[in-house]
């Protein structure tokens, strides 16, 4: 099969890493919206289960 | 550096995206979104129990996120009229800066996200509501009602009247009369709202091909429509007093309002046919975003009062 490279435009890199940013700082904002949800919804109870 | 089949750069469909996350930010209708925000804080503050306040927060987050969810689908589904019509044309689909599908991708994601994490941080009372006013808006109104009846406006704004039910909802756990008026007062403040940027934006609602109530029953038909629900609208903002979760204070605050809306209103009823600038009618439009934004400040503001012991009596 015949295959050849697409180079990517300097906008079309640029867009990416700027979308690559955004999901990256969505993803952490998730992950701690997540987490210290958890924390404020079940309190100390959280931490309190047998090893 | 991408590789490629060649069969698949013949495709109509390959591109390598130039879109910005601030296009994605703008398939969330931030502007609407705001106003959902507000309403569903509001919904929330007038809620007879005080929340976590990290969880209300997060709660809040995850309707605005809902709602821009729905704003998504919204413009993954209407690309083709946004395409026809000047206020919408630069959007990120019509305009080519997002595909139909990452549109619709991202709409979708948003949605399971923003409900999963409101049904597990407050309750699946509120999850389910939100799961709701976005079908309601993604499915009832733009992909039925918009296209297919000149009364999409007044059945599909019961989405937009919705926020402040699942804000109540997120802290209560219930759906109760108090959550119901709010949602009254939003759901007869829509048609007008919507009805006077139809007026001066008729030729656009024309072009696109979508049945408002101006291009479908005409002007005069309109204008007493938007009159009619002007009244209702106005007693609708008393409600919260007779009601009893809302002072006198608050009371005499929203008859103002109500006035002010029903005088602009008139004016929309008085103007000519051949009024071409139809100013009353941008003016009614422009005042039905404040009288909104202000009467649901009112009550912010008289639970507040209430709460510090303020209280001007009910």
């Amino acid at each position: 099969m015949e295959q050849e490279f697409v180079k990517p435009t300097e906008a079309q890199l640029k867009a990416r890493r700027k979308r690559s940013v955004a999901i990256a700082l969505a993803l952490i904002a998730f992950v701690i919206v997540v987490y210290v949800g958890s924390l404020a919804k079940f309190g100390p109870a959280l931490f309190d289960r047998a090893m | 550096m991408a590789l490629v089949d060649q069969e698949h750069m013949k495709e109509a469909g390959y591109r390598l995206s130039e879109a910005t996350p601030g296009d994605f930010i703008a398939l969330l209708k931030p502007r609407v979104m705001s106003l959902v925000v507000f309403t569903a804080f509001v919904g929330m503050a007038m809620a007879p129990a005080t929340p976590n306040p990290l969880l209300a927060l997060i709660a809040i987050a995850a309707i605005a996120v809902g709602a821009g969810a729905s704003g998504a689908l919204n413009m993954w589904y209407d690309a083709d009229i946004d395409a026809v019509m000047s206020r919408t044309k630069g959007r990120p689909v019509p305009s080519g800066r997002v595909t139909p599908g990452e549109a619709l991708a991202f709409g979708l994601v948003l949605s399971a996200l923003s409900v999963g994490v409101l049904g597990l941080m407050a309750n699946w009372v509120a999850g389910a509501l939100l799961a709701f006013t976005i079908f309601f808006y993604a499915v009832i109104y733009t992909m039925w009602l918009k296209r297919s009846t000149p009364q999409n406006i007044v059945i599909g704004g019961a989405a937009g009247a919705l926020p402040p039910v699942v804000g109540w909802a997120a802290v209560t756990g219930t759906v109760s009369v108090e959550s119901l008026i709010l949602f009254l007062i939003i759901f007869l403040w829509t048609p007008p709202h919507f009805w006077a940027l139809a007026l001066f934006k008729s030729a656009d609602y024309e072009r696109a091909g979508i049945p408002m109530l101006p291009n479908v029953a005409g002007h005069a038909a309109t204008k007493k429509q938007i009159f009619i629900y002007a009244l209702l609208l106005a007693a609708s903002g008393l409600l919260p007093v007779w009601a009893g979760f809302a002072s006198l204070a608050y009371g005499a605050v929203a008859a103002a309002l109500g006035v002010g809306f029903v005088w602009y209103s008139w004016r929309v009823l008085q103007m000519p046919e051949s009024d071409q600038a139809m100013k009353p009618a941008k003016a009614l439009f422009g005042y039905s975003l404040l009288y909104l934004f202000v009467l649901f400040t009112a009550l912010l503001a008289d639970r507040l009062a209430a709460s510090l012991g303020f209280g001007f009596g009910s």
